[in-house]
């Protein structure tokens, strides 16, 4: 098994990882909408939640996009048996995206929550049934439901074993507990300490029950999946399960002490142990009869993928560390004092040259284009048509509507 | 041809899924348009805001950025369904190539990653950062408009004009997925062609919503830089297309006369061959249309008396819906030149007179301007979609042999179209919403921040 091969893998969980610390956390604001209850408190509860997802918002999915992507180029024939399998979780998983996304935006133009429960009640809803679909598809992969090959598995059963159901619900439970602590880290930043506390009381809360499904899912699997439990129990899954278990019981201890910043990043490496355990488990075979090796794709590719990602994660990193800075360094809940510059008047210029030079290079690169053969002639062409296009718009400009005339009436001098 | 993962599959589906994918793109299509034009247009007039001076520009920046956002949210999300939708639907298809072209959409994804996060800096980040750095974060938007989409169309160029491998027992080998994505003269037309088409369903969408309002007498000038800008971008967009319309259909008659023979409803091979205009095809020749002799030599091979290839002359099982991607074509081409007219119109006023049209007619065009737009907008995607069929992989995969085996695709089909009407309703509200907000739009940032705003 050649590196290369292996590689992409990595990437996807980490990619799996980082969605189910980061996207999940972000539905599992799902479950604290739902149980706001109604009143005042509720109605900041709800506030809170909205204002704290703002920033990073439905950017996460692209972690799910990059899983997918990156599976269906580089391990095309397993992602196609999964897709044929797993078709209702996840067309459920991605209805619930669509839902959740058009009800963020929606809420986004209403005026703030309460206004509308049914929003807020789609959103809820969406957040909690599609970590529910994705955990129960993880599930089905686990315990070896989703066969390799051209006749697909049972679409109603392979994704809801006992297995599959214990994933899904540790995906919600999980997914509430993360948002727990990501909201009482948000409201302690911000010196809402009354806030800070309730949510503290939810992550607690949702911390012990994920622990107890974590607990009770050890007797499932190892009845459900005797091979999985195995690799996780025996093999060299159990160093990753007994970090997982312990960076688990280290979040709890951090949430109880009230330190939610640092618990944030302990939960994501008990995620992030969890996923490594499975794949320790279950390597080197992906699909029961398709090993990572045989479902990989040519070399070619799978350079052209590697290097791909890495260009990619050298672009986002710094991107996102960007955004989270300025999200976490509080710079986005301030608005700053900016002086007022004058700027200088200048008196308007008489674009009717750069309007004749545009038409004349619009006609010139039309010739070009259509009557040219031969591709740098055509290529020509088409330039001197984009520079038409843009010194058009310059041109034409909105310098001359009035604006500095105009007494902000508009009175009607518009139409003859 | 027999793929690893190909079987006899149950073909009743195949239409169901072919319109559950269909009906996808034509929701997302529209929505990205805003993605792909909009941050162009909303950093034009921050930048005038910040040369000028003048608060009108920042207003109205500030206010379509909300509409980026909101319209973005959504075309992300109808953007992930569709990433579902290509294993869902087509596994063979995902299963067989995904080595491929699926590097494409890889890239793609981090593309749109880098567009969401600086989205989110620019959005929230209005008074927040300096103006200078404000509009900087702004360009990265633009910029990975530009490569996401252009990397979703090398697969679809890809699609129709597939290289970069070699089949051998349904597998692939030789694969070079780097050649077959950006060695393909059919992605160039395809992205230009595509990337105009967001600048005018953009443009005149938003100048339409404020014709509206100036049709109503709000013409402050406050509504005339909204209507003109949009207006002005859309408008040199147009005739452009025209030229770029063009070399599409040149190049679709180099490498898939199949479709240019469709488009033009061209039955039997012919040279000097006519153009029609309206008509229906039946039994190898365009009925009840408006013959203009020698035309489609002359437009396709630059030589009236030149030889076309015509339908009849392929095997029948390689034929498209004829009709529909023959009317499908009509429509873009009607409306675009049509479009292409207004714009004329209106540049030629805008720079002779440096004023806006006086008359009413000409506002009551732009508002139909925006709706047709769409529909040239999802007519030429028709045009290239169906005008493929019957095959996925253009000449070496046929749709019936990509589509899922899966039973229960009309359901999930109902449950999609139902989702999806749901969808546009919502975005329509949304737009009502941010339109209607009070003029001096922009609440305190702190009670914004409240409301969970961006
Ligand atoms: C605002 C939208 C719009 C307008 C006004 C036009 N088009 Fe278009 N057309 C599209 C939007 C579009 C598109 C973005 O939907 C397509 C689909 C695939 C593509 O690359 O662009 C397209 C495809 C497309 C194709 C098929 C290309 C292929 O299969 O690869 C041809 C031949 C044309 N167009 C030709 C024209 C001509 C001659 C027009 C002149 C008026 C025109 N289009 C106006
Ligand atoms: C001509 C075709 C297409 C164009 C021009 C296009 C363009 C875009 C743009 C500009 C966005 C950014 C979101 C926005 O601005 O609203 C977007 C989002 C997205 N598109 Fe498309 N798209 C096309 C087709 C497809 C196809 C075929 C797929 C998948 C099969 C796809 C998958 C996605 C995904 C997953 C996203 C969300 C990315 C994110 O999370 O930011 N798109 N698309
Ligand atoms: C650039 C990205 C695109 C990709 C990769 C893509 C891919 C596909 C695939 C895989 C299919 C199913 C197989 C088939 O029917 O041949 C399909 C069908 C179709 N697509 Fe696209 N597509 C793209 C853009 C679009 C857009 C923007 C539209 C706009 C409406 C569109 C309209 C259609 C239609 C109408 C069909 C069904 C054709 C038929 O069955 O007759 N496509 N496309």
């Amino acid at each position: 098994m050649t590196v290369l091969q292996v590689l992409p893998m990595v990437a996807v969980l980490v990619g799996l990882v980082l969605y189910t610390v980061l996207a999940n956390a972000d539905l599992g604001t799902g479950v604290w909408q739902l149980t706001a209850g109604s009143g005042e408190r509720a109605h900041q509860v709800r506030a809170h939640i909205y204002r704290a997802i703002g920033p990073i918002w439905e950017a996460n999915h692209v972690w799910l996009i990059f899983v997918l992507t990156v599976l269906w180029t580089a391990y095309p024939q397993a992602f196609a048996s999964l897709a044929s399998t797993l078709v209702v979780p996840l067309f459920i998983a991605g209805i619930g995206i669509v839902l959740r996304g058009t009800a963020y935006a929606l809420h986004g133009a209403t005026n703030g929550p309460g206004d509308h429960p049914e929003v807020d009640l789609v959103f809820a809803l969406s957040s909690l049934i599609t970590p529910f679909a994705l955990g129960a598809a993880v599930g089905a992969v686990a315990s070896g439901r989703v066969p390799a090959g051209p006749v697909p598995g049972d679409i109603i059963t392979s994704w809801l074993g006992p297995t599959s159901l214990l994933v899904g619900v540790l995906a919600v439970a999980g997914g509430a507990f993360l948002a727990a602590v990501q909201l009482a880290a948000e409201a302690a930043r911000l010196g809402e300490v009354e806030m800070a506390e309730r949510f503290r009381l939810r992550a607690l809360l949702s911390g012990v029950v994920a622990g107890i499904v974590a607990i009770a899912g050890a007797f499932v699997v190892s009845v459900d999946a005797p091979a999985l439990a195995h690799g996780l129990l025996d093999g060299a899954g159990r160093s990753a399960v007994v970090v997982s278990a312990v960076a688990g019981v280290a979040t709890l201890v951090l949430v109880w002490t009230r330190r939610a910043h640092a618990a944030r990043f302990v939960a994501a490496v008990a995620v992030a142990a969890l996923v490594a355990g499975w794949a320790l488990a279950q390597g080197p075979t992906l699909l029961p009869g398709l090993t990572v090796q045989q479902a990989a794709a040519p070399y070619n590719t799978l350079l052209a993928v590697t290097v791909s990602i890495v260009a990619g994660a050298v672009i986002v990193g710094p991107s996102l560390a960007l955004l989270f800075g300025l999200v976490l360094g509080g710079r986005m809940d301030r608005p700053v004092d900016v002086p007022e510059t004058a700027v200088p008047a200048r008196p308007p210029r008489d674009r009717r040259m750069l309007g004749r030079g545009a038409v004349g290079l619009f006609v010139a690169g039309a010739v070009l284009v259509v009557f040219a053969s031969g591709a740098v002639l055509m290529t020509v062409g088409l330039l001197l048509v984009l520079v038409a296009v843009v010194a058009g718009f310059v041109a034409v400009g909105p310098a001359d509507l009035g604006l500095d005339t105009d007494d902000g009436t508009g009175s009607g001098t518009l139409f003859t | 041809m027999s793929g690893w993962l190909s079987q006899v599959i149950d073909q009743d589906y195949l239409l169901q899924a072919r319109q559950m994918q269909a009906l996808s793109f034509a929701v997302h299509i529209p929505l990205v348009c805003f993605g792909m034009a909009l941050p162009t247009l909303i950093l034009f007039l921050e930048w005038r805001a910040m040369r000028t001076g003048q608060e009108v520009y920042r207003t109205l920046a500030r206010r379509w950025s909300r509409i980026l956002v909101a319209l973005f949210a959504v075309g992300v999300v109808t953007g992930t369904v569709l990433s579902f939708e290509m294993g869902l639907l087509w596994p063979q298809f995902v299963g067989t190539f995904g080595s491929v072209f699926g590097l494409g959409f890889a890239i793609e994804g981090f593309s749109f990653f880098v567009e969401a996060i600086f989205i989110g800096v620019y959005v929230y980040g209005w008074d927040r950062l300096s103006p200078r750095w404000h509009f900087a974060s702004g360009i990265p938007i633009v910029l990975t408009g530009v490569t996401g989409s252009f990397m979703v169309i090398t697969v679809n160029a890809w699609m129709n004009n597939p290289s970069g491998f070699r089949l051998q027992n349904g597998q692939v080998v030789d694969v070079d997925p780097v050649r077959a994505l950006f060695a393909n003269p059919f992605l160039w037309h395809e992205f230009v062609h595509m990337y105009i088409a967001a600048f005018m369903v953009t443009g005149f969408l938003i100048a339409g919503c404020y014709a509206v309002s100036m049709l109503r007498g709000r013409t402050t000038p406050y509504h005339r830089v909204a209507l003109a800008v949009p207006l002005t971008a859309a408008s040199v967009a147009a005739p452009a297309q025209i030229v770029v319309g063009d070399w599409a259909a040149r190049t679709v008659g180099e490498q898939q006369p199949v479709k240019l023979a469709a488009l033009e409803g061209l039955g039997a091979t012919t040279s000097g061959a006519p153009v029609h205009l309206l008509g229906w095809y039946v039994d190898g020749e365009v009925r009840y249309g408006i013959e203009i002799p020698r035309l489609l030599s002359l437009l396709a091979y630059h030589d009236p008396d030149s030889t076309v290839r015509g339908l009849l002359s392929f095997p029948p099982e390689d034929l498209p819906p004829v009709n529909v991607v023959r009317i499908a074509f009509q429509t873009m081409v009607g409306i675009g030149s049509a479009l292409a007219l207004l714009a004329v119109i209106f540049l030629y006023i805008r720079i002779r007179a440096h004023r806006l049209p006086a008359s009413r007619w000409f506002y009551r065009a732009v508002v139909l301007a925006g709706p047709a737009a769409v529909v040239a907008l999802i007519a030429g995607w028709v045009t290239t979609e169906v005008g493929r069929q019957p095959w996925v992989v253009y000449g070496v995969m046929r749709t019936n042999e990509a589509v899922t085996a899966a039973s229960g695709i009309p359901i999930g089909y109902a449950v999609l179209a139902a989702i999806y009407l749901g969808v546009v309703v919502g975005v329509g509200w949304i737009l009502h919403r941010l339109a209607i907000r009070p003029l001096p739009a922009d609440p305190p940032p702190r009670e914004l921040v409240e409301e969970g705003v961006p």
